[in-house]
């Protein structure tokens, strides 16, 4: 039994996310194998030789996988993946993309955002924005996955010293075609892999007064999220929300500001090990799953903490 | 242009889901039942293009209950021109609703297709791709702006660093997100014309379709919560407490 891991990448660098899903590969158990699809992605594929537990690489170099257009992609996966007992990928927006067209082209059902390993064949996930969690067992020859990255810890990122085979494979379906994009630049980490995660949400008023929050987070290393009431209402864009239909984040440290604590919010970021609510109305439902609450006006404890830490 | 929208029937966004005693799903006895958010923005969607003289015909299909009627009649007031309801009381998996709607398609020979990016119950997202895959069809998921030129349609994706855009050949696949607009409400006079507005029920037997899964669900219990914890009276106690308590900073 081999694994398959396809890996989250930029064409120059191996996304942290890989590391995650290289990990929920191990609880499975079986040779781990890692796919890198993509256009000038040598350096993507060396990296992924040295995750630990990584046996083989196998690099698809083709500028049709350039952007991980899924009608590329996906036939691509669909036939180095016919050899392997399990696909894995991971749930980001790429994963999410990509993974179900595979596994239609397989004739296979997909299980999706897996938080934990059962045995080879089980898996958790949770259901109902994360309200319910289910066990799901498949009997499927080859199981599709993809893998939510907070319920499985980072592989190390060194210590592997997996062989490169070249793949040639791979075509443009000519159906689709990357016209451009727009990503955000920041030099802070990124919201799923960093260590703190400060949050504003509605209480924060505008755009603007996020740079207090940028400003806390700059002295604690820490990513800036912000809710869907935050994104919605134009505060600041759409790759910052955390909730269950943004990114979903598990730090040792989440700041919530100014946020209420929807449900669909909560399912975002209740996994993170020790939760900090700033909200100045005493009753949000953010309390009840804060580790440390502080009822007060953001406007005035936000530049405290800042002058504190 | 025709456009297909496909719904879905789910427990409405605001109820508060409980798991069952036997661990055997959540209660859905009684409790208030919708259209998935998601794909009211499909719907939505839809009928703009039609009010911007782009679609021709606008046609909603739901795969479900025979309750699921509701929702198809909502759509229709919303602004559908006719429905289809393929019946099926079963609980189905991505895969057979992708193929179910694959023969609709077959049938319909749409030249947009939309559908929610995922189900509010489920929260598979998996159908709009795999009917990507079944069709041959190109996809536009998650989309936050849609617009139709010519032969292609270009649409803006939210993915993780931000927004992409894609230019896609026709006929093609349109999963929706939470920002590609804001669903009207129907009006009384709209929910009443709905009502004589054409509504064919059909079922997975004539499409051809099994309905068999690989995939069988064991148990299903609610999560490990989190108890409260302490209120603290200032920043300094806070800044404190995360330093020598929590060990987080």
């Amino acid at each position: 039994m081999a694994i398959l891991v396809i890996a989250e990448h930029t064409n120059v660098a191996l996304g942290a996310a890989t590391l995650n899903t290289v990990s929920a590969a191990k609880a499975i158990g079986g040779e781990i194998h890692v796919l890198v699809a993509g256009a000038g992605s040598a350096a993507v594929a060396e990296a992924a030789a040295k995750i630990d537990g990584v046996s083989k690489v196998l690099s698809a170099d083709n500028a049709a996988f350039a952007h991980q257009l899924p009608e590329n992609v996906a036939p691509l996966i669909a036939e180095v993946g016919k050899g392997y007992s399990h696909i894995l990928a991971s749930a980001t927006t790429n994963g999410k993309n990509i993974m179900p067209r595979v596994a239609a082209l397989l004739d296979v059902d997909q299980i999706s955002e897996i938080i934990a390993v059962e045995s080879a064949d089980t898996f958790k996930r949770p259901i109902y924005a994360g309200n319910a969690i289910a066990t799901v067992q498949s009997s499927a020859a080859i199981k599709v996955i993809t893998v939510r990255g907070t319920g499985f810890d980072a592989a190390a990122a060194e210590g592997g010293s997996a062989t490169v085979e070249a793949v040639a494979a791979g075509s443009d379906a000519g159906i689709s075609a990357f016209v451009g994009e727009e990503l955000a630049k920041s030099d802070r980490p990124e919201l799923t892999a960093a260590k703190v995660v400060v949050s504003g949400g509605r209480g924060m008023q505008n755009g603007e007064n996020f740079a207090m929050l940028n400003r806390v987070a700059d002295k604690l290393g820490a990513a800036v999220g912000a809710s869907r009431a935050a994104v919605d209402a134009g505060f600041v864009p759409n790759d910052m929300q955390v909730g269950q239909t943004g990114k979903i984040v598990a730090p040792d440290l989440y700041i919530a500001v100014g946020i209420s604590g929807a449900i669909q919010h909560l399912a975002g970021m209740k996994d993170s090990k020790v939760i900090v609510a700033i909200n100045k109305d005493e009753d949000a439902p953010i309390f009840q799953v804060a580790d440390y609450g502080l009822v007060a006006d953001l406007f005035d404890a936000i530049p405290e903490l800042e002058a504190a830490l | 242009m025709k456009v297909l929208v496909a719904v879905k029937r789910v427990v409405d966004y605001n109820v508060k889901v409980r798991v069952k005693a036997d661990n055997s799903g959540v209660d859905l006895a009684n409790v208030k039942m919708s259209m998935n958010p998601f794909c009211e923005i499909g719907v939505e969607e839809a009928i703009r293009l039609k009010e911007k003289g782009i679609a021709t015909e606008v046609v909603v299909v739901s795969i479900g209950p025979n309750a699921a009627q509701e929702q198809l009649r909502t759509a229709l007031a919303l602004g559908a021109d006719r429905a289809i309801l393929v019946e099926c009381n079963d609980e189905l998996r991505s895969l057979t609703v992708a193929k179910l709607l694959k023969a609709v398609v077959d049938q319909e020979q749409p030249q947009l297709i939309m559908l929610g990016k995922q189900a509010i119950d489920s929260d598979n997202n998996q159908t709009g791709q795999m009917l990507g895959a079944l069709t041959g069809y190109a996809q536009g998921t998650f989309a936050s702006k849609v617009e139709v030129a010519g032969d292609k349609v270009n649409v803006t994706r939210e993915i993780d660093g931000g927004l992409q855009t894609v230019a896609l050949n026709l006929p093609a696949i349109v999963t929706t997100d939470l920002r590609l607009n804001e669903p009207r409400y129907a009006s009384l006079p709209n929910i009443m014309k709905a009502k004589k507005k054409p509504l064919e029920i059909i079922t997975p037997d004539s499409l051809g379709v099994s309905t068999a899964s690989t995939v069988t669900t064991l148990k299903v219990e609610a999560p490990a919560t989190r108890s409260a914890g302490i209120k603290v009276k200032s920043v300094a106690e806070l800044v404190e407490k995360l330093k020598n308590e929590a060990k987080v900073i």
